[in-house]
């Protein structure tokens, strides 16, 4: 079992520990609606040292990156995140990571927990001769988000960096009080707030440190019981359940990410062909009527024909009913329309809702 | 986790009181805290029959579904409408206001079968569930 720099701190903290992709991690520590509605209204902070970050460096490097994500990395300045898909020959989502550029010879890649080896075995195996550099970083990094409303004023007092001036998917090198860090304004929570990637060896205390910091502001330590069910409110998809191999990122509503006039990339001529072409399937967001909750696996229905299944659902605590997402056939689909869901043994309706469910 | 002495628990945590000729059932307090938060509860119908270890109610977590069995054969009596409007009561009060339903049992004597607050505390800690 792989633990985290910080499951001393979880244990300590009470948290209720579960093995979830071979890594030890707290579910909770208060209760997932508690946290849920912490983050929505004042702040939490997470754990997220269990995803990978690599390092490519070299002259070949933006070259390199181009071709393997869908995304434009020849757009990006230093200090700018970008979300990208990386995809095989079909066209199939190998992951969904983030692109830090700190300049065009060096970036981060961060990348899914459960898909590390996978990842780099993949990079390596693209690399060929290029003139870069690939490491892999995960084991040394730790990883703190602090999202919700009162992030900001929480990690202000901690930094001489002025965080107003760190826009939305951009990112600075800094301290939180002789700690290197980096702050990324990204998360995945839909709300306001930073991710910290410091030196593992510094996880305790940084954590520690954001923890003093908040006294007073509502600062709740949240598991990954309650990051699933805010990501499910911001209607981001989650690799394994939303994505996977066999599911292009234009079927996933992820086309905005997918700039098919840039040059040449894996997985770009399937892509282009169902971008002409009708999809099979496409991603939809959501709502329960009454008061079910849909599962991940339930079955799908539109006008009670089959479509297929729920990828992800739960209990939304702003919202006091049942979301989900799910994949149907492609020519339905509309806002608005109805779909059934087949909740142990009962199809239930629910509504096709705009995709975010919420955003602050 | 908190016992009562006067009711019985099944394997699957549920408690069980003899009320006259009906059993009120309801969840345990150790099951209520490793469920956590419950958003939603699915109860059978009155007059609907039940049978001795089958599952005839859902609590849901934001999480997850999970079953409820009927301690014994019989058929449902009364319900907890409460459990609607609020389904955290077995959360907040498992013994009192979070029961779920009254079963009048085809042989109440069967009651005596279920695990009395000793021998369940001791198989809930030993965490077989």
């Amino acid at each position: 079992m792989k633990k985290t720099p910080l499951s001393h701190v979880h244990e300590k903290l009470g948290g209720r520990m579960v093995e979830f992709g071979g890594w030890w991690m707290p579910i909770q520590y208060t209760g997932i609606i508690a946290e849920h509605n912490a983050v929505r209204t004042s702040a939490g902070i997470f754990d997220l040292s269990h995803m990978g970050e690599f390092f490519i460096q070299g002259p070949d490097a933006e070259k390199f990156l181009q071709r393997l994500v869908t995304n434009d990395v020849s757009r990006m300045v230093d200090g700018r995140v970008m979300y990208t898909p990386m995809c095989n020959e079909q066209g199939g989502i190998v992951d969904d990571i983030l692109v830090y550029r700190f300049s065009d010879q060096k970036y981060m890649l961060v990348v899914n927990a459960s898909n590390i080896d996978k990842d780099f075995n993949w990079f390596n195996a693209y690399k060929g001769r290029q003139n870069l550099e690939l490491t892999n970083q995960s084991e040394t990094c730790v990883l703190i988000a602090v999202q919700g409303p009162k992030s900001v004023s929480i990690l202000q007092p901690l930094t001489k960096t002025d965080l107003s001036a760190i826009k939305y998917y951009w990112f600075a090198e800094s301290f939180c009080g002789d700690i290197p860090v980096l702050l990324s304004r990204t998360g995945y929570t839909g709300e306001d707030g930073f991710e910290l990637y410091a030196a593992a060896s510094q996880g305790e205390k940084l954590w520690e440190l954001v923890m003093k910091s908040s006294k007073y502001k509502n600062l709740v330590p949240v598991g990954l019981g309650a990051r699933d069910s805010l990501r499910l409110e911001a209607s981001f998809s989650l690799y394994g359940n939303e994505l996977d191999d066999e599911t292009t990122p234009l079927e996933a509503g992820l086309g905005w990410t997918v700039k098919l006039e840039k040059g040449d990339f894996i997985g770009k001529e399937p892509l282009l062909k169902q971008k002409s072409g009708a999809f099979t399937k496409q991603l939809v967001c959501f709502a329960m009527k009454g008061s079910g909750i849909p599962r991940h696996g339930y079955k799908l229905y539109l006008n009670n024909a089959e479509q297929g299944r729920v990828t992800s659902g739960t209990f939304s605590p702003t919202f006091k009913k049942g979301i989900g997402m799910g994949y149907i056939s492609c020519a339905e689909g509309k806002e608005g329309e109805e779909l059934q869901i087949d909740i142990r043994g009962t199809k239930q309706p629910g509504i096709i809702a705009k995709r975010p469910f919420y955003r602050n | 986790m908190k016992l009562l002495e006067n009711v019985k628990y099944a394997k699957t945590h549920e408690w069980s009181r003899r009320d006259g000729y009906e059993i009120t059932v309801g969840l345990s307090d150790f099951a209520q805290h490793e469920i956590s938060d419950i958003v939603h509860i699915e109860l059978p119908a009155a007059g609907q029959r039940v049978e001795a270890g089958k599952p005839c109610a859902v609590v849901e977590s934001v999480k997850a579904a999970f079953d409820i069995y009927a301690p014994l054969s019989g058929s449902i009596v009364k319900i907890n409408q409460d459990l609607e409007t609020t389904p955290e009561l077995p959360n907040q009060d498992p013994y009192g206001k979070g029961w779920f339903f009254t079963i009048k049992p085809d042989n109440i004597e069967e009651h005596e079968s279920l695990m009395d607050a000793a021998v369940y505390e001791k198989f809930a800690a030993e965490g077989k569930h």
